[in-house]
């Protein structure tokens, strides 16, 4: 009942991201090198294209823009779990470490098979694997450390912030011992870039998504009463500490899944949430729906963005998430919308 | 009547727990210590009397005598110079934000810095020292700046929870920002000299140029002083003593980017000195920035001589940075007083 309730009271704002959404997905697929019409498209998709644009369509661009599809809902939702588990608006899986403890945890593994010149290792079904144990175990640590007597927000996101800069150090001195065109590499997948851009990275962050969203959809009561103060939550028989750490896993599964693929990108956490509270008010049932659709729009409009911006250079998707997503936070902290969740 | 008791607790704080003249002489006598371990270690061992020496008959056709003069002395020198800079900055931050977790690494100072010599970088060849040393500081300020105006304009106090994290947003920011110029530009290699930290091309120039910076920052702190000390216990107990809190909101903003302006330019991006040490010094001293701020100094001077020669002695013969060195010791303290304090923030 309550998701028809949400949908009904969003339905306009959701409807217009929708057709957004698939504005931007037809503008991203006509622009690049090779420039389509959308009358190419259509015939392309119709069967009737020439073979270069069935490669640039099929091969390339659709597989691209799919991932970012994937990673703009997963990584929004894993923010906008966050921002409810801490219940402080500027949280997000970046700014935790949870992304960092990801790309440590995939550098790390690069790395050590690089040495042993077994690069065929390095499948694209091993990489979300590797990065959720790296965001699990940087979760599981700052969840353990921050817990006494229960977890307190504020010390949660402090200790995300030290792990930040844990895994920040850890991994410079990593890049460092790499050779130069490695670095390169490492450091613009640091950044946060959609590097994967062929079917099988589709096929391998699809489960992912497809379990974990409609499981964090399923949770949108839980996190509706973790915004009451603990003892609410309490009286009504809910185990509020074991349900924070179920949160938690799914945000680290969430946002390791996607920086496998799409590096680390951060502030998109941050953003869609914000965006989507504005859109549909503070109820979870319609704010993490409306968080994955935002993400998902922004994704897609930023990697327009950098595909275009300096053509032919590719500017990593990440930087230009930051572009847009500092501005809107200090705007937050000077109109004071940073202080709590409930802006 | 709750000033004065403050004061009064104060008081018998410091006469109880504080004897500072002796904590700044064993302080001294560490950084001395630790200067010779460091002139002395390396990949050749150099004992102690051949440094004095080559410090009393200095010979130059001796190598070793070459080596202490040109290598070793000002290496040492140079992260004592940058550790007090970095200590004295951090102090200077939590003082003026009254956040206990302030530090230049994390509040997005260091990587404003990075970011603007990254600009130099990549728009201007043949750059002079001196030049890039200018944009490094237009980069820490600008990174002080913001952090500050988020602590001085938001009308209700901040939390610490919150200016920190705005601090590790901004970081994000700059950083991203100049690994996108360093990627379109080609230096990245260069940068990540910046990102990372280091000591090991210190020359005598470095040591010329920090000491006056060190002596006048240090210098406008220490005028400042009193004034800090009041400012820490809230904006209207220091603006009934008379203090006017502009001019010294101003004056250690000045000096917090002069200090870690030029430490940034030289030394690259080293975190955590500016954490940890004024925490330890306010243990060690209690809660006067008279006491605080000339042993923040020298505790700085210390830590980073020990680290540096830690990057050195890790994994000879290459050099760890010493960044990681620091962030390895100090994420743990950071650590540490997110867990005992978080509750209280």
């Amino acid at each position: 009942m309550e998701w028809i309730n949400a949908y009904h009271q969003s339905k306009k704002a959701l409807l217009i991201i929708i057709f957004l959404i698939f504005g931007t997905f037809i503008l991203n697929l006509s622009t690049g090198i090779m420039p389509l019409s959308l009358s190419e498209i259509i015939q392309t998709f119709l069967g009737n294209g020439t073979a270069n644009q069935e490669l640039v369509l099929y091969q390339l661009r659709l597989p691209r823009m799919i991932i970012a599809l994937l990673i703009g809902a997963g990584l929004a939702v894993s923010g906008a779990i966050l921002q409810g588990l801490s219940r402080n608006a500027l949280a997000d899986p970046g700014i935790l470490g949870i992304n960092a403890g990801a790309g440590l945890a995939v550098v790390l593994f690069i790395f050590v098979f690089k040495q042993a010149g077994t690069t065929g290792v390095v499948s694209p079904f091993a990489l979300p694997v590797f990065a959720f144990i790296g965001a699990l175990t940087v979760a599981l640590l700052i969840y353990s450390l921050s817990f006494k007597g229960g977890v307190d927000p504020g010390r949660l996101l402090l200790i995300g912030i030290g792990f930040n800069a844990l895994c920040g150090a850890l991994l410079i001195i990593i890049q460092l011992k790499m050779d130069p065109r490695d670095f390169q590499q490492a450091t613009i997948w640091l950044t946060g870039s959609i590097w994967g851009t062929q079917w099988r990275y589709v096929n391998a962050l699809l489960p992912w998504i497809i379990v974990l969203l409609p499981f964090a959809f399923f949770k949108a009561k839980t996190m509706n009463l973790l915004q009451l103060s603990d003892p609410v939550p309490y009286a009504l028989g809910m185990n509020v500490e074991r349900e924070r750490r179920i949160l938690l896993l799914l945000a680290a599964a969430l946002a390791g899944a996607c920086v496998a693929v799409g590096g680390g990108i951060s502030f998109l956490g941050l953003l869609a949430p914000h965006l989507a509270r504005r859109l549909t008010g503070p109820n979870f049932y319609s704010l993490l729906p409306a968080s994955a659709l935002i993400g998902m729009l922004i994704l897609l409009f930023s990697d327009f963005v950098g595909k275009n911006l300096l053509a032919p250079a590719d500017i990593p998707v990440g930087i230009v998430i930051s572009v847009i997503g500092a501005p809107y936070l200090i705007y937050m902290l000077l109109t004071k919308r940073g202080n709590g969740v409930k802006a | 009547m709750s000033i004065l008791s403050k004061t009064s607790k104060t008081r018998s704080f410091l006469s109880k727990n504080g004897h500072p003249g002796r904590w700044m002489i064993a302080g001294l006598c560490g950084v001395l210590v630790s200067l010779i371990f460091s002139i002395g270690l390396g990949a050749v061992w150099i004992p102690p009397s051949i440094i004095l020496d080559s410090l009393t008959s200095f010979t130059p056709d001796l190598i070793e005598h070459q080596l202490i003069h040109e290598v070793r002395i000002p290496r040492a020198l140079t992260a004592a110079l940058v550790g007090a800079a970095l200590a004295v900055a951090g102090t200077l931050m939590q003082g003026l934000t009254r956040n206990p977790l302030a530090d230049p690494s994390i509040i997005g100072i260091t990587q404003g810095s990075a970011l603007f010599i990254a600009i130099a970088l990549a728009f201007f060849t043949n750059l002079s020292y001196w030049l890039l040393l200018g944009w490094s500081f237009m980069g820490a300020a600008l990174g002080a700046i913001l952090v500050l105006l988020f602590s001085v304009v938001s009308k209700e106090q901040l939390s610490p929870v919150t200016l920190t994290l705005a601090g590790a947003a901004l970081s994000m920011l700059f950083s991203s920002l100049s690994t996108g110029i360093a990627l379109y530009y080609q230096v990245s290699q260069d940068l990540s000299f910046w990102f990372a930290g280091g000591l090991s091309g210190a020359k005598w120039i470095h040591v010329y140029i920090l000491f006056p910076t060190v002596i006048a920052g240090l210098a406008i702190a220490f005028i400042m002083s009193r004034s800090l000390t009041t400012l820490t216990m809230g904006d209207d107990i220091a603006t009934g003593l008379g203090h006017s809190l502009h001019l010294v909101r101003w004056l250690s903003l000045a000096a917090v980017v002069l200090l870690s302006g030029t430490a940034v330019s030289i030394a690259g991006a080293i975190g955590f000195i500016g954490l940890v040490v004024p925490h330890i010094v306010r243990s060690l001293v209690g809660v006067d920035y008279r006491y605080i701020l000339p042993l923040s100094a020298i505790l700085g001077s210390f830590l980073l001589v020990v680290a540096d020669i830690g990057a050195r002695m890790i994994n000879p013969p290459f050099e760890t940075p010493v960044g990681a060195i620091t962030a390895l010791i100090g994420v743990p303290f950071f650590l540490y007083l997110a867990r005992v304090k978080g509750r209280s923030m």
